[in-house]
């Protein structure tokens, strides 16, 4: 059966949902080997909290070098791996750190590369959904080792346990690599709440809520959601900019979008229109992003969402 | 400083998009400058700025690289008339439907031919929005890659760039030597608009032309292939209901009702 690789993803140090989501597209083409790129003397800890997923085995390799060097340390090392293992595909996580270490492994590999799939087939076709999710295409690649980067929280994840059989590489990244040195890190602030791209609920706020978002943040915060924002809401400074959901900013999927006093600008939809469900929530009875919602609700935000956060806290209890 | 200022045209973010025979349909469309870039051009023209200016006798030279089709130039033309000193622009029959590995690797023979110190992109384009192109640049040139960046410092006396790299991972510093391929964030700055003057400056500058022959690339198709493209049907209105003192509620009994709590 055929090797198929995915590139362990990582928060802080802990393996993300999205692996699990990884190892499943994966294992539709092959056994899934998961590479775990970690500190020095940190491997074994990470490659322990990879147990979920379809994984037949983890390979690790340890450099202080992924710390410091990033993307091109990242890709430098899988694409040794690839030149190794020549696995059927290569299946990493899309967001901006994957699909550069993508890039550049492509480049490296002689590949091609297809970006932010939504589902992957056992013969490598990948869905995406392009133009703001209006159109979906099936493509495949068509040289080297097909490298897709896959879309997080866009495949029903087997999250059996799993308890892989753990290899340690010896590899070492070249000096190429190491053209451009981190010299700090920051994790992102959340305030507790989840990533945005991989929430299962978003609550977005926009131009209703006039700069406030302390109505926004208690109904996300009584659903367990991820907050995002409008362009008008981080263009206006209301929100920080890596809040904005739509076509210049964040693509999000999640099974719950909830659009607070957002009118619905093409822009905005772009970013969210492949949600499972939408709420709208908008005093304009005549805002465009009504059209695609499942439930709206014509009303002053201020009170519908304090009495919506009362009513899920009160289910829940 | 020799600053590259990587652009593309794509069909305007209001139109509609459509496919054809697997590929963007881009003639029917109106074109623009990509959003995204003009952040980028700003960049590059404060950067010169900050450090002896790009005007005549000024010690910066921005160069506006570009690849498409002929009718590219206007979007071209509007980055020189943001102020940039002049361009190229790559066409070839060829290059129609290029992929980004196509498409770096044009770029990236242009950028090694000029000897560029730093190369500026914007993070995607608006249509295709891979964000993959800066990253590939970086490993075809070999150069430090500095992406993602909301905030860019430039040392030419020691031909160092320092970045601040703003991502859903959270927030690095970094720096490295030239050459550099920096990719810039939405609202490093605020764009300016071409003045009268600019625009009519534009009108002047040379947009040199080149081909694939002429680039010294060779590019074997694209490497991923569309195998169907469908529109997806669009989404029905569902229930609308008007807050008259329970559409809290009565959202919340949507939720339940729809398992989504």
């Amino acid at each position: 059966m055929s090797n198929v690789l995915i590139l362990a993803d990582f928060v802080g140090g802990k393996a993300s949902k999205t692996n699990a989501e990884l190892a499943t597209a994966g294992a539709r083409i092959g056994e899934v080997t998961a590479v775990v790129l970690a500190p020095v003397g940190q491997g074994a800890t990470y490659a322990s909290s990879l147990n979920r997923g379809p994984i037949s085995k983890i390979v690790v390799v340890e450099s202080e070098s992924f710390a410091t060097h990033g993307v091109a340390a990242a890709a430098d090392v899988l694409a040794q791996i690839i030149g190794t293992q020549s696995p059927a595909a290569v299946l990493i996580a899309s967001h901006a750190f994957g699909k550069e270490v993508a890039a550049r492994t492509a480049v490296k590999a002689n590949s091609g590369i297809i970006t932010d799939a939504v589902d992957v087939a056992a013969d490598g076709t990948a869905t995406q959904l392009v133009f703001g999710g209006s159109t979906t295409v099936h493509s495949k690649v068509s040289h080297g080792t097909p490298i897709i980067t896959v879309r997080p929280n866009s495949i029903d994840a087997n999250v059996a346990d799993s308890a892989p059989a753990i290899e340690t590489l010896s590899l070492q990244v070249a000096d190429a690599s190491k053209k451009a040195t981190v010299t700090s890190s920051q994790p992102p602030v959340q305030g507790g709440r989840p990533e945005l791209t991989e929430a299962n609920i978003v609550v977005s706020g926009g131009r209703g809520t006039n700069g406030d978002f302390a109505a926004v943040e208690g109904f996300a915060d009584s659903l367990g959601a991820a907050v995002g924002a409008s362009r008008a809401a981080t263009d206006a400074g209301w929100y920080p900019h890596s809040y904005q959901v739509g076509q210049t900013g964040k693509t999000v999927s999640p099974q719950l979008y909830v659009a607070c006093g957002i009118s619905g600008a093409i822009q905005h939809r772009a970013g969210m229109q492949t949600s499972k469900s939408i709420v709208v929530v908008n005093k304009d009875p005549e805002a465009p992003l009504f059209e695609i919602a499942d439930f709206g609700v014509i009303g002053d935000l201020f009170a519908v969402l304090p009495q919506a956060t009362e009513g899920v806290k009160a289910h829940k209890s | 400083m020799k600053i590259a200022v990587c652009v593309k045209q794509v069909p305007d973010s209001w139109a509609e998009k459509k496919m054809v025979n697997g590929v963007l349909d881009r003639e029917n469309v109106d074109a623009v400058l990509n959003d995204l870039d003009e952040y980028a051009v700003e960049e590059a023209l404060r950067i010169a700025e900050a450090h002896g200016g790009n005007e005549e006798g000024g010690s910066n030279t921005v160069t506006v690289i570009s690849m498409g089709p002929e009718r590219a130039t206007e979007a071209v033309r509007k980055a020189l008339s943001m102020g940039a000193n002049d361009a190229i622009l790559v066409t070839d029959a060829k290059l129609a439907g290029a992929d980004a590995l196509a498409t770096s690797a044009v770029l990236a023979a242009v950028i090694a031919a000029g000897s560029y110190d730093l190369i500026i992109c914007g993070t995607e384009s608006t249509d295709a929005r891979m964000s993959v192109v800066p990253a590939m640049l970086a490993e075809r040139l070999n150069a430090a890659q500095l992406t993602f960046a909301s905030k860019v410092t430039v040392d030419p006396a020691a031909s160092k760039v320092s970045i601040t790299r703003v991502t859903e991972a959270g927030v690095d510093e970094m720096h490295g030597q030239f050459p550099a391929v920096i990719s810039v964030v939405e609202k490093i700055n605020e764009p300016r608009y071409p003045s009268f003057k600019g625009i009519m400056a534009a009108k002047k500058k040379i947009i040199e032309s080149k081909d694939l022959a002429s680039v010294g690339a060779t590019v074997d198709g694209a490497w991923s292939l569309v195998a169907d493209a469908t529109p997806r049907p669009p989404r029905a209105a569902g229930i609308k209901v008007t807050d008259e003192g329970t559409g809290g509620t009565q959202l919340v009994s949507f939720l339940a009702e729809k398992k989504l709590i």
